[in-house]
């Protein structure tokens, strides 16, 4: 037998595409961080010359404090993202996180709540420990019963909510009432002009944690497969039910961590938190140029993300816009964003 | 030839889904080094049975060996675990990570120590360099970047990914699903260079196709699928396309299928 077909030749079909426009659409395509780190260079650019305010050192270390609550959640959020998933839940666990450490932490003596008197390391290892199992319940929900993350989440935000409410009531609990570690990550040193919160370095560590993880670990390899097609990742044998539950499980982690640094940032414990956060963890995933559909994103995009809805936000109130107009902004930026991220998703060789 | 044992068969093997019968008692037989075609009309279940073999399904009744042991794989890992590599139609291929990433999916390459078995971390640059060495050893190692993401590939060049992942890992045997149903003229024709060379370096390989003309191109012997069974295995020298479709269509009889069949003959090298 003899083969009648001509050998092509390989080489050529590998050559790079040419052309101004495919190239800045395949560069996005690898370094999809680059869009969102253009869009804060320039935001912060105006905004400084709108008001020059913007660029001092106090209101550069006040948008820090003000990315550390939705910025330690957008981590979570970033996870189950790239796995094609979302999280709805995840301010109300936060709020049950705390909520548990603040009541586990204090005593009658110092507060109107009956309290357990736990030492407060103890306290904060439970509630981040019942974020943990919180995250656990979505995933099985998802994994077990094949349910959309979607609706598994939007009924567990009721259900979290409802318990917060059930378990500790209404009841903020203030910083003073606490033991000062409950507050440790609100508490603020100078670095030249700059004041930085504690807080704000334990979530730039964990941004640079997951980061290395998702790209240097095969759970993180897995992670963006799964996301990206469910089918040949399990073809690939990949037990992609074990991989989405272990993210669940790892979302919640960081959110009870995010539990305990919003009390910090606040300054007490209170179930009415951040009533926005669910939707702004997502929008800072998404302006980070993470896509919705699973597979595409990195946590540096994430973190640009976040820094970026505070800029907007804070510029436009130094610039003297009121709120509307600040709401729109973001409205807008998110759209631009997924209008972005289909864009460059149509990408060929 | 004749007297080599089989390195993969089936008996009678049966999977029903419902009330959908997909295989009603197949056999099939594939000697070391030879290229065999499954063809078989739609429905005929060819793909089911090389699905039994690949793992994504297992059969309800019937025996399989794989190189004299009785197999009966639940998943795909353990059928890879046996040394069989499958490609499958869908290429399961994951888009946006890149080639190295996806031909170590689900056996990457973990650090040695402590660092590869508690965190399960990466040695990239081994995996990099070792991908980098089987493209070149199947001549495709002209692809520029091989951090590049497989979306960026053309349909060909992803086939080439997926048969390059199943070759690397392949020990015993490797099924090719419909490899060129998807592709153009040219990108067949790589994928087809592809089987010849996986062939000249010893390597079994089982070929579901639709196309007939390549099926008498690169196949040793070719497994005729007729409701749910194996109707004949004809060669490309004893019997021409319009044998093959006849058989296939039931045009033409078993007992006169197997009364055309020589002896089992050696493949010749092309």
């Amino acid at each position: 037998m003899t083969s009648t077909t001509a050998t092509p030749d390989l080489s050529e079909e590998f050559a790079e595409k040419s052309g101004i426009i495919p190239k800045i659409q395949s560069t996005l395509h690898k370094y999809p961080y680059l869009s969102p780190l253009f869009v804060l260079i320039v935001a912060m650019i105006v905004f400084t010359m709108l008001n020059e305010r913007f660029i001092l050192a106090t209101n550069l270390s006040l948008m820090t404090q003000q990315t550390v609550i939705v910025g330690t959640l957008a981590i979570a959020q970033t996870l189950i993202i790239l796995t094609a998933g979302i999280d709805l839940s995840i301010g109300a666990i936060m709020v049950f996180g705390q909520m548990m450490m603040a009541n586990l932490v204090v005593t009658s003596e110092v507060s109107n709540v009956a309290g357990y008197g736990w030492p407060a390391a103890l306290a904060i290892v439970a509630g981040v420990l019942i974020a943990v199992v919180a995250g656990g319940v979505n995933g099985f929900l998802i994994v077990r019963f094949e349910l959309p993350p979607f609706i598994v989440t939007l009924g567990t935000l009721s259900i979290f909510t409802a318990l917060s409410l059930i378990f500790f009531k209404a009841r903020t609990i203030q910083g003073p009432e606490m033991p000062d570690a409950m507050t440790w990550m609100g508490t603020t040193f100078k670095i030249g002009p700059f004041t930085v919160m504690t807080g704000v370095l334990v979530m730039l560590a964990m941004y640079g944690i997951f980061a290395y993880i998702l790209r240097n670990t095969a759970w993180g390899t897995h992670i963006y497969a799964v996301g990206d097609d469910p089918d040949a990742a399990e073809l690939s044998g990949i037990n992609t039910g074990r991989v989405l539950f272990s993210v669940y499980c790892v979302a919640g982690l960081i959110i009870g961590i995010a539990a305990w640094i919003t009390i910090g940032r606040v300054g007490s414990a209170s179930p009415n938190v951040a009533p926005n956060i669910n939707l702004d963890s997502i929008t800072a995933v998404v302006i980070g140029g993470t896509s919705l559909f699973g597979g595409r994103g990195t946590m540096i995009g994430t973190l640009l993300g976040a820094l970026i809805v505070v800029v907007f936000q804070n510029g436009l109130a130094l610039a003297g816009y009121d709120q509307a107009p600040r709401v729109l902004a973001v409205g807008v930026l998110v759209i631009a964003a997924v209008a972005l991220d289909q864009w460059i998703r149509k990408v060929q060789g | 030839m004749s007297t080599m044992p089989a390195i993969l068969s089936g008996r009678g093997l049966v999977k029903r889904f419902g009330k959908v019968v997909g295989l009603n008692g197949a056999d099939i037989d594939l000697f070391p080094g030879e290229v065999l075609a499954v063809i078989g009309d739609n429905g005929a279940g060819k793909s089911t049975l090389i699905k039994c073999f690949s793992g994504a399904h297992a059969p309800d009744t019937g025996t399989m060996e794989v190189a004299g042991q009785d197999v009966l794989f639940r998943s795909t890992h353990e059928a890879r675990l046996a040394g069989i590599e499958t490609v499958f139609q869908t290429l399961a291929v994951s888009p946006a990570l890149d080639i190295a990433e996806n031909l170590y999916l689900g056996r990457e390459i973990l650090k040695e120590g402590f660092l590869g078995t508690a965190f399960r971390m990466l040695d990239r640059k081994r995996m990099r360099a070792e991908a980098g060495q089987h493209l070149q050893d199947l001549g495709i190692g002209t692809i520029q970047n091989i951090s590049q993401a497989v979306e960026t590939l053309s349909g060909g060049q992803r086939q080439a990914v997926a048969v390059a992942r199943a070759a690397a890992f392949g020990s015993k045997v490797i099924i090719l699903d419909e490899p060129t149903a998807a592709l153009g003229v040219r990108e067949s024709a790589r994928v087809l260079q592809l089987i010849h060379d996986l062939r000249e370096r010893g390597m079994p390989v089982i070929l579901i196709s639709h196309n007939m003309p390549q099926v008498f191109e690169v196949a040793d012997r070719i497994h005729v699928q007729r409701l749910g069974k194996r109707a004949a295995v004809i060669t490309p020298s004893t019997h021409n396309m319009n044998d093959a479709v006849a058989i296939m269509t039931g045009a033409l009889t078993v007992e006169e299928a197997d009364q055309a069949l020589g002896p089992v003959r050696t493949p010749v090298v092309s």
